[in-house]
């Protein structure tokens, strides 16, 4: 057994530490661990319900909208109040400007360097050993599409403050609608962006894209996993109700069938967290964290629906969706992310147009003493769940159960790896002591670990997602 | 180059979006080609954090991330944008911190968790050995030059601290000795931080206050600065978030929290919290976030033996005490600590703190009498009020608000 270390893991949100045991020029085992403990869950306890979708926002300075939708989502089921037609768009609007945001950092920012050279400066040296196959022209070209980017990803922060004020941290959304007003100049300045980027977006990230699958077309083969996929479906529209993105799962890569979230369930066998008197069961119980558990390696518990680990981001909800169905691999990933990207420009373009100017955004009210709620929405990376219940005015209990905690999951009771820990396997190394190669295969789930560390309890969900 | 007050005025400016590019970044630049100043070297560690100051930093643009890290600053290790991983990433941060000693700049962001000897939170690998985010800010601190955390994490345990805390989070000013530049924000505004390193490039250590903020950015309240001040004056409160009129009565924290915020803007100056109906939530104040939750209720109403206005009487407030007494009351609140503990209660069953050291007090103090002088001032102004009471028995009604006990406080 060669055990080789990565940490930390660059070029990914918050810190993580990947074990590999690499024979005869594969990875034949892998173990992937959290390093950071925050515990978020606990604080919101006795907070004021409405402050959440503020301060849960805090969790995650990347899909800090997404926090604050899923919030929203629950609150207005424990409410059962609604927002007014503009700002269930509004808050589309902003979200889909956060997931561009994403997208397009997560691409130019953090992957793209698993394959392009940099500069000869810091922080783009020192950079891994390994092959970077493109021709010094189109490498050249990459890292001027690069500068492009950095520009672009900051205008897509730019359409998101139209509406949304400031971010990281948005500020406007709450329960009954945004508090920004929809007027005239606003949607014009959101427009002017969205353009500008949808038309980078088609000319520029897309042919970039398919460019790097050129070179790299082995990647389409590296990376399977269980070919398990989960999403709980995005951009509820504002009259039905309905998805944009579809909700569902997907089993072996077999057929889409309806998610019943009250089989999804979790362990800590080789979590950091006490098993004495722990309860799997939803809403009781305490997770009491452990640092010196034998056998433990991560912060992260382990999500499993039925007893199986799940992958979700684009891709999942590409194959849910039946927009993008060509195989499950590193590359695949990165392809189905800048088509999603292409289409929720399309989308957001289509909302815009629907919203009425000047017309009411948020719809005075008084929030009740009590009420449960789940708001169950995907974010950029997966599949994001937060369910509160409130008594007295305060919140009693929340939860938190986010994307990453899904991919990146450690291994269950069972001793089943984690859906990334699974889609490392096979993965040729051409040197140990770089790699690269298993920098890319987890680099193309967008894992962002500040999120994955908080959850507390499974929470319990019927009848949202039917 | 522009002296240095210039410059400050520059970053204090309303004109900030068109000139900090295009004066800024020449510079910098000139500075460095004349050799008057050198690109420093920067190792930016991330411990308990969101990685929003990073993202914050990203959505830069005057000047931009890619302008910053070729012109502005040595970027060595970074591990949100470092090409390299695992530990040729954490060689080229040791030997920088080795080669650069007392050259290079620590920048932090996110809390120090201290539970557990700091295991909850692991940041690098040492021969083997995992190093902890506490045990690395430690070491490396005195040896580097300047030591600066951005966030309000990093510079007061911000949201990773809120009640309970369980993972001790705290700021970085309570683990090491040296100075430490304190740029909070939730997150930081990218020109806080690419204005501050740009003075430190260029003339060294900013003005400071008594939380260590750069006073160029965080030396006025919200209130002073806001576009909706006008509104608050002459009474006009808006009932509900996205309302017109003043934000006040539906939670704004802007009259105790220190930020331009209203100047700047955020996100290429485009939109702020207020100006989109949106009360400040105070993310820039060291008592972020249990000191300004909820962050939909009204900071404490003023109960005072003189005068029982409460925020429907607001207006009634205003006009028999002034302006300059109001803001009194809430200096002297956030002094006396009574602000910060009437919010905590209900959510954090501990006493609130004491001033962090001697300095702070003494500027607080002199804020302080700098504002019961401007009153007085004002007072004398307002014919009004010099008819109904001499300015004795004035000062003596400002010695009561000084004195008063928060009632309101009781309440919660």
């Amino acid at each position: 057994m060669t055990l080789k270390t990565i940490f930390p893991m660059t070029r990914i949100h918050e810190p993580m530490k990947v074990d590999v045991d690499v024979q005869n020029g594969q990875v034949v085992d892998a173990w992937i661990g959290a390093t950071l403990f925050r515990g978020f869950e606990s604080m919101m306890v006795g907070r004021d319900p409405r402050d959440a979708a503020l301060f849960t926002q805090r969790i995650c300075g990347i899909c800090s909208t997404a926090h604050a939708v899923a919030d929203t989502l629950a609150l207005q089921e424990a409410y059962q109040v609604e927002p007014p037609l503009n700002g269930r768009h509004l808050i589309n609007l902003i979200f889909a400007a956060d997931v561009i945001q994403n997208h397009l950092r997560h691409f130019y920012m953090l992957a793209l360097f698993d394959y392009v050279k940099g500069p000869n400066m810091p922080p783009f040296t020192p950079r891994m050993q390994g092959d970077y196959r493109l021709p010094p022209k189109v490498n050249e070209q990459f890292f001027e599409h690069y500068k492009q980017a950095v520009v672009k990803s900051a205008r897509a922060h730019e359409m998101l403050a139209v509406f949304g004020a400031k971010v990281p941290m948005t500020q406007t959304i709450t329960t009954t609608g945004v508090t920004e007003r929809a007027t005239a100049e606003r949607i014009q300045a959101y427009s002017a962006i969205l353009r500008e980027l949808s038309e980078w977006v088609d000319q520029i990230y897309l042919p970039d894209v398919l460019t790097l699958a050129e070179y790299y077309p082995d990647y389409y083969r590296i990376g399977a996993g269980y070919g398990n996929l989960i999403s709980y479906g995005m951009f509820p529209q504002p009259v039905t109700g309905a998805r944009e993105f579809a909700p569902g799962i997907i089993t072996n890569g077999g057929a889409v069938q309806a998610l019943d979230a009250s089989k999804i369930g979790e362990e800590i066998r080789y979590s950091w967290y006490q098993e004495k008197d722990y309860n799997p069961s939803p809403r009781q119980g305490k997770t009491v964290p452990d640092r010196d558990k034998p056998d433990a390696y991560s912060w992260v518990k382990a999500p499993r629906y039925e007893g199986k680990g799940f992958e979700g981001g684009p891709l999942a909800r590409g194959w849910i969706n039946g927009s993008y169905r060509r195989g499950i691999s590193v590359m695949d990933r990165i392809v189905a992310r800048a088509l999603e990207t292409q289409k929720i420009c399309r989308l957001a373009a289509g909302w815009l147009e629907m919203l009425i100017p000047n017309g009411p955004t948020l719809e005075p009210f008084t929030p009740p003493h009590t009420g449960d709620g789940a708001g169950l929405t995907d974010a950029m990376r997966g599949p994001l769940g937060h369910w509160v219940s409130i008594r007295s005015g305060k919140i009693q209990h929340y939860q938190i159960l986010t994307p990453t905690t899904w991919n990146f999951s450690p291994r269950d009771a069972q001793g089943l790896r984690g859906p990334v820990e699974e889609a490392l396997i096979g993965t040729p190394v051409a040197n140990p002591d770089s790699l690269i190669e298993v920098g890319r295969v987890i680099r193309s789930y967008d894992p962002c670990f500040t999120c994955a560390v908080h959850l507390l309890h499974v929470p319990e969900c019927k009848g949202y997602l039917d | 180059m522009i002296s240095r007050r210039d410059f400050i005025k520059l970053c204090m400016s309303t004109a900030v979006s068109m000139s900090l590019t295009e004066r800024l970044l020449p510079l910098v630049g000139q500075a460095y080609g004349e050799k008057r100043a050198v690109k420093p070297p920067v190792i930016w560690l991330e411990l308990g954090s969101c990685t929003g100051n990073s993202v914050s930093l990203e959505n830069a643009v005057n000047p931009s991330l890619d302008q910053m890290l070729t012109d502005m600053i040595d970027l060595r290790y970074h591990w949100l944008f470092s090409a390299e991983q695992g530990d040729g990433a954490v060689r080229a941060m040791l030997e920088t911190v080795e080669q650069e000693s007392g050259n290079f700049w620590l920048v932090i962001e996110g809390a120090v968790m201290t539970a557990d000897h700091g295991r909850y939170n692991e940041i690098f690998r040492r021969d083997g050995q995992m190093i902890t985010g506490l045990a690395a800010v430690q070491e490396f601190a005195p040896k580097a030059k300047y030591v600066i955390a951005v966030g309000d994490c990093a510079c007061f345990g911000g949201p990773s601290a809120a009640h309970p805390n369980p993972a001790g989070a705290t700021g970085v000013w309570k683990v090491i000795q040296s100075k430490v530049i304190n740029i909070p924000g939730c997150p930081a505004h990218p020109d806080w931080m690419s204005g501050t390193f740009a003075h430190l490039s260029l003339y060294g250590l900013p003005e400071l206050d008594g939380y260590n903020r750069p006073v160029m950015f965080f030396g006025k309240t919200i209130h002073e600065l806001c576009q909706r001040r006008q509104q608050y004056e002459d009474g006009i409160f808006a009932k509900f978030p996205g309302d017109q009129g003043c934000l006040y009565k539906v939670g704004c924290k802007g009259p105790v929290t220190h930020a331009d915020c209203p100047l700047r803007q955020w996100n290429h100056y485009v939109n702020w919290p207020v100006k989109a109906g949106a009360p400040c939530i105070g993310c820039a104040s060291p008592h972020f976030p249990d000191g300004m939750m909820p962050f939909y209720q009204h900071l404490p109403e003023i109960r005072t033996p003189a005068v029982a206005a409460n925020v429907q009487k607001f207006g009634a407030a205003l006009a028999a005490l002034g302006i300059g007494a109001v803001a009194t009351h809430w200096a002297a609140g956030i002094f006396a600590r009574r602000i910060h503990k009437h919010y905590v209660k209900g959510t954090k069953p501990i006493e609130p703190t004491a001033p962090e050291n001697l300095t702070q007090v003494k500027q607080e103090l002199d804020d302080l009498i700098r504002r019961q002088n401007a009153l007085l001032a004002e007072a004398e102004r307002l014919p009004g009020i010099q008819k109904a009471r001499s300015k004795k028995k004035l000062l003596a009604r400002v010695n009561d608000f000084l004195r008063a006990e928060d009632k309101s406080g009781d309440e919660g």
